[in-house]
């Protein structure tokens, strides 16, 4: 498991492959805490470009992430409330949070389209990352019936995501 | 059966046939986990849309000829009648992703 992950996360070639492949095994209040974590860092990438961004497809797809992301999020603050979970910092989430802080130093140096190009590639990066993490990691180590089936649901909507920044993207070459 | 009760009746009769005109229908179109279904709807002029959205995301029906704008929010439904025939491409501005088609006929 923790090996056909990190062959998975390291063939993406990307700057999370690290934090995502640490900690095999995960608790529920763990997977809460990693998968809002992940949520926050798409908000808080979206907030960054939805000023820096100049192509208005960029700009409406930074605009899209952030509701996405923060009704997701809210959803996942209701189910912890409702279960009596209290999230759990771990080495999974610490790691994610510092390499998003410095992704997102990287990015706010750069300047019009190749501030663009640089984020919408980070977006499909980092969606293929977290959407590996969760079908491979964090779905299966989930327990509570409830948090599992919002993983899924979160699954299938960061699946879109992708596709849209895929899509975006391309339409940028 | 008195005359005013009878009137009543009739009046409620009126009523009833102008809300639901015999050959309006309404089609139900449901948005699930990112994904619009039927892909591949018919209806006819004076029906009515049921859009459905299952998601926990604010979703819209957006024709790209401009026909409609529908703002759907999440796990909630609204309603649109047709006023137009055509084969009209629908999206969701917040999803691109996710696209169907509406074939109205007249």
């Amino acid at each position: 498991m923790f090996v056909r992950l990190s062959i998975a996360v390291a063939a993406l070639g990307v700057l999370t492959s690290a934090a995502l492949a640490q900690g095999a095994k995960l608790t529920d209040p763990q997977i809460a805490h990693i998968a809002y974590t992940a949520g926050v860092i798409d908000i808080n990438a979206a907030k960054q470009a939805e000023s820096k961004a100049s192509n208005k497809d960029v700009k409406a797809f930074a605009k899209d992430m952030a509701r996405d992301h923060e009704a997701v999020n809210k959803q996942a603050l209701d189910l912890v409330k409702k279960l009596k979970v209290t999230p759990e910092d771990n080495d999974t989430s610490k790691a994610l949070s510092k390499q998003a802080a410095d992704k997102l130093a990287e990015l706010g140096k750069l300047k019009g389209a190749a501030y663009d190009k640089a984020y919408i590639d980070n977006e499909v990066a980092y969606h293929k990352t977290v959407n590996t993490a969760l079908e491979t990691q964090l779905i299966p180590s989930a327990s509570n019936p409830e948090l599992k089936s919002l993983l899924q649901t979160g699954l299938k909507i960061f699946q879109g995501h992708e596709q849209h920044a895929e899509h975006v993207a391309a339409g940028m070459k | 059966m008195s005359p005013g009760r009878y009137l009543v009746t009739l009046a409620l009769f009126a009523l009833g046939a102008m809300a639901v005109p015999a050959h309006a229908a309404t089609i139900q179109i449901v948005m699930e986990n990112m994904v619009i279904s039927p892909a591949e709807a018919s209806a006819k002029v004076g029906d009515t849309i049921e859009w459905v959205n299952k998601d926990i995301l604010a979703h819209t029906a957006t024709a790209k000829n401009g026909d409609f704008d529908v703002t759907i929010a999440p796990k909630k439904a609204a309603r649109s009648v047709l006023t137009k025939a055509g084969t009209v491409d629908y999206y969701c501005r917040f999803h691109p992703n996710m696209k169907a088609v509406l074939t109205i006929t007249p």
